[in-house]
């Protein structure tokens, strides 16, 4: 399986975290994965948004033009980025802070994923929106395995956080349900 | 943050900043001072972690030019040193990099690159080409220059500066940029093979029992400065014979060549994927080294292909050396994007244009 995707939305929702988790799970199967992270100056608020890109062969550029994939998780980041997506691309979009009218283009396969209600009425913490947004990204792309990236949640939560793991089990699970995949 | 590999087959997700690290700690670099700057942080934040649990020193500087000075000094005692910055601090170590230079005195310099001139943006860039390979201070000297454009190239291409940088006593400079810096892929901790163990007999150890020597920049007796400029001239030209490194990737048959290094080869190396499904004959050559250029192999290249295109992340540095090393300047396409990164399908776009144009 070979793919590229940018995330993007604002510091502080998780962005990087979950392109790093993505990029992790990829090299733990095996292929070809590099991220590219670009965030503003500020801690929390600024933009934030990286690109994964996985293959089977060597990877050249780590800078995509024209992606498969976007994953979305506000409103500034819908109009900087949706141009980009490669027609028949995936567009996920965190539908709880990003409104459906948004999405200007109809040639790309779009999931509307509610990821901060999800994460606040289902998972019982809002920070695990960006966690839905990936699982839902996962099962719609196939890009990796959602059991895989289950396995690698230890490698980027520091031990002080383990017992957050089976929340963001769940919040992955949930994401994956609304692409119609249930683990 | 990651940690060298227990074993040299295991591949571990990456920064580019960390690899460096890596690779310094690997060559026995137990000495790191420098000042914050975006976008090189995670050069100093790594050694600040891992440098003292070592036996070694992290000091933040209270500046560039101190940060530079303290290079020397550590430098002059024989021990393996590094720093590290962006394009500004690098401005304002230029006075300490003459006198190392003038003194002979070996150390790695790190210059993760930002858009300028001035204070410039955060956003990646190639612009700092000219001040790297041309001296950058006064009275004349040249640094070796490499430019990695891989993270595991970080790491190798590092480990490789210390010796270089001690083989010719002089100081290194690792030439990147935001891109290479911040991005992860995997990697693997290669055991260190040192390609030369340069004994320092000149070193400030205390002259107990020998002679007593000194290290210095001043020459003001007679002609003692020209004849010391000639033993430098001697030592570049020595490097310009035995060190230039390039890559070669897809050049055979090709009727196009690029000319890129760092990012903008990382970059061109989809492009030229992507063009050669089209049937497009373009193939690439990198160099490696920035200082020493990899000139007869541009020259020899230059014969071979109908164009050579040069592609840079600024409005054109390179491609003057590129043109010195040809007098087929006709043959010479340039493609420049200052403070960011021209895309594969830009890249592309070019390439079909060239191939187009000579029919």
């Amino acid at each position: 399986m070979t793919g590229d995707i940018i995330m993007a939305g604002f510091g502080g929702q998780g962005i990087l975290m979950i392109g790093n988790l993505l990029a992790l799970t990829a090299m733990e199967e095996g292929k070809h994965v590099t991220y590219f992270p670009a965030y503003g100056v500020e801690m929390r608020g600024g933009t934030a948004n990286c690109t994964v890109v996985v293959s089977d062969e060597e990877i050249g550029s780590p800078v995509v033009g024209r992606p498969k994939g976007l994953l979305i998780m506000n409103g500034p980041s819908m109009e900087k980025f949706l141009p980009m997506l490669a027609p028949g691309g995936d567009l996920v979009i965190n539908s709880s802070l990003v409104e459906e009218r948004q999405v200007t283009r109809n040639d790309i396969r779009l999931l509307p994923v509610p990821a901060d209600d999800i994460a606040r009425n289902k998972i019982g913490s809002r920070q695990m929106a960006s966690m839905v947004a990936l699982g839902a990204y996962v099962a719609r792309s196939g890009i990796v395995k959602l059991s895989t990236v289950f396995d690698c949640l230890p490698k980027v939560i520091s031990k002080k956080y383990e017992k957050f793991i089976p929340l963001n089990i769940n919040a992955l699970k949930e994401g994956a349900a609304l692409a119609g995949f249930h683990a | 943050m990651s940690t060298p590999a227990s074993s040299p087959s295991t591949r571990i997700l990456t920064k580019g900043n960390e690899a460096i690290c890596l690779g310094a700690v690997a060559a026995g670099c137990r000495h790191y001072y420098g000042y914050p700057i975006t976008p090189q942080n995670d050069i100093p934040e790594y050694m600040a972690a891992h440098l003292p649990a070592l036996g070694g020193t992290f000091l933040q500087a209270e500046s560039e030019v101190a940060t530079i000075n303290f290079i020397l000094g550590t430098s002059a005692s024989g021990k393996r040193v590094m720093t590290s910055s962006s394009g500004p601090g690098i401005s304002l170590m230029q006075e300490g990099l003459s006198y190392m230079a003038g003194s002979e005195l070996p150390a790695v310099i790190v210059n993760i690159s930002r858009s300028g001139p001035g204070l410039g943006g955060i956003a990646p860039s190639q612009g700092d080409y000219f001040q790297a390979v041309k001296g950058g201070g006064h009275g004349g000297y040249r640094l070796i220059v490499l430019a990695p454009h891989s993270v595991q190239e970080m790491y190798t291409l590092t480990m490789l500066a210390f010796d270089l940088a001690d083989k010719y006593r002089t100081p290194a400079m690792i030439l990147g940029d935001a891109i290479v810096g911040q991005m992860k892929e995997p990697f693997v901790a290669s055991p260190y093979d040192p390609s030369s163990t340069a004994e320092k007999p000149w070193a400030l150890t205390g002259c107990a029992g020998r002679e007593r020597q000194n290290l210095k920049s001043l020459h003001l007796k007679d002609n003692a400065i020209e004849v010391h400029n000639w033993k430098l001239h001697e030592k570049y030209e020595r490097i310009r014979n035995e060190e230039a490194r390039a890559e070669s990737y897809m050049l055979d048959g090709a009727t196009i060549a690029i000319v890129a290094f760092g990012t903008a080869a990382r970059v061109s190396k989809t492009a030229i994927q992507w063009a050669r499904k089209e049937g497009i004959a373009v193939g690439m050559l990198r160099p490696i080294t920035l200082f020493p250029f990899p000139g007869r192999e541009v020259f020899e290249l230059a014969r071979k292909v109908d164009v050579l295109l040069v592609i840079e992340m600024n409005t054109g540095q390179m491609v003057e050396d590129v043109r010195q090393c040809t007098p087929l300047h006709d043959r010479i396409a340039f493609l420049g994007k200052p403070c960011a990164m021209p895309t594969p399908e830009e890249i592309l776009e070019r390439i079909r244009t060239l191939a187009g144009r000579k029919g």
